[in-house]
């Protein structure tokens, strides 16, 4: 019997870009539903009632919901190849730490760092370059946060690449002259074909962020 | 070669109990070190130099750090007894979906605004509270744990909380057992386990110690 794969999702979203990832790292086929998150169809509202957020997996019906999970729910069904997590508990663990820090992070102090103006965004500006800092501290000279191979870490974090020219232009600085090592980390995941081809570009975004303001009257 | 396991806890922490649950539950020796938060030690800084917060399990000499993340390590690495996961990647999913639910929705934060707000602030946190907990019982359903016939990881995630339910309940001037009273017979199920019955302070001492804590008195 042939796996029905569906992945609701939103095309600028880091989060669902975890889920394409993962999805073409094991080589899935899927049904990609783009939605409307001001119009939230059915289907999302009946599969993720709790969150009503993308990005939603639905195999067979069953909807998983959260990136994070949902990645290492397709890394658990589909373990015949392209491990995403390690095996040994103790780097699992450290992995987990990681992807859970990003999610913490990352995402809302970009989000600041676009989305207001004055003493508010120095301050998303300042705790933006120590969370990153920490990040390349991390990284250390791994040629990934995984070690040899590209991981959860990676995958966690990767996806708010796409995102770096809107943080660069709203913050006023330029991530290859603060970060050097986290944007060769980039470069290399980018010569992923799993990656190059999910990760939209990131003049699009910028494009998408400066439509958003003015929606939100954020200008 | 034995274990050497350590905890660095503080006795109050809904978050540390949760490993002190699934230790106990695993059937683990381990020396428990209590912590004073107000002048971390050397040891706490240096094993957790990211958060700089507990719970850390030191699992010989190895730092674990995040407590649901220190779980599902305690549930793989000793994975001959008591399963605290579900073996099956679907209720796997679910369990963490839930598990993240509870830290999600922040239920020690708007729990802290119980009782750390007045007026206005505090009529909107206990109205978000009992959402959480609505949401919550609609969940467990007539399950006897969230994990289904067995209690599990999001039982273990939100078991924890109820050593601050009377705090919460004399803050938010309101009764769980009034208002949900599912996971109050969902928590004395709970409680009838030796794990959680051990690994749970008395409601009344972490009263006492909010009080102390939050300058309340």
């Amino acid at each position: 019997m042939a796996d029905e794969v569906v992945l609701l999702d939103f095309w600028p979203s880091m989060f669902g870009m975890r889920v394409r990832i993962a999805l073409a790292e094991k080589g899935i086929k899927y049904q990609y539903k783009e939605e409307d998150l001001r119009h939230k169809s059915e289907l999302l509202l009946k599969m993720n009632p709790v969150h009503k957020q993308i990005p939603l997996l639905i195999h067979n019906g069953k909807p998983v919901c959260e990136s994070l999970i949902i990645v290492q729910y397709i890394d658990e069904v589909w373990n015949h190849k392209s491990p995403l997590l390690p095996s040994d508990p103790y780097q699992r663990a450290h992995a987990r730490f990681w992807a859970d820090f990003v999610d913490r992070k990352v995402y809302g102090v970009g989000r600041k760092l676009w989305a207001t103006k004055g003493e508010e965004q120095e301050a998303a500006k300042k705790e933006f370059l120590e969370i990153y800092k920490t990040l390349e501290s991390e990284l250390g000279e791994k040629p990934y946060f995984g070690g040899e191979t590209f991981g959860f870490v990676d995958l966690s974090f990767v996806t708010f690449y796409s995102w770096f020219y809107v943080y660069e232009n709203f913050g006023k600085f330029s991530m290859e002259a603060e970060f050097p090592q986290i944007v060769a980390w980039v470069k290399r995941c980018m010569q992923k074909e799993s990656i190059a081809n999910t990760l939209p570009d990131q003049k699009k975004i910028y494009e998408f962020v400066l439509k958003l303001k003015k929606i939100f009257g954020l200008e | 070669m034995t274990d050497e396991v350590v905890l660095l806890d503080f006795w109050p922490s809904m978050f540390g109990m949760r490993v002190r649950v699934a230790l106990a539950e695993k059937g683990i020796n381990y020396q428990y070190k209590e912590q004073d938060l107000k002048n971390k030690n050397e040891l706490l800084l240096k094993m957790n130099p990211v958060h700089k917060k507990i719970p850390v399990l030191i699992h010989n000499g190895k730092a674990v750090c995040e407590s649901l993340v220190i779980v599902q390590y305690i549930d793989e690495v000793w994975n001959d007894r008591s399963p605290l996961l579900p073996s099956d990647p679907y209720q796997r999913a679910q369990a963490r979906f839930w598990a993240d639910f509870v830290e999600q929705k922040a239920v020690y934060a708007v729990g802290k605004k119980l009782f750390s707000t007045k007026g206005e602030e505090q009529e909107a946190a206990k109205k978000e509270f009992l959402e959480i907990y609505k949401t919550l019982e609609r969940e467990l359903g007539d399950k006897p744990y969230f994990g289904g016939e067995t209690f599990g990881f999001v039982d273990i995630a939100l078991i924890t909380f109820y050593s601050w339910f009377y705090v919460f309940e004399t803050f938010g001037k309101f009764s769980m057992e009034a208002e949900c009273p599912k996971i109050i017979a969902w928590a004395k199920r709970c409680l009838q386990k030796e794990s959680v019955a051990k690994s749970l302070p008395d409601q009344k001492k972490v009263y006492e110690l909010a009080l102390e804590l939050f300058g309340l008195k």
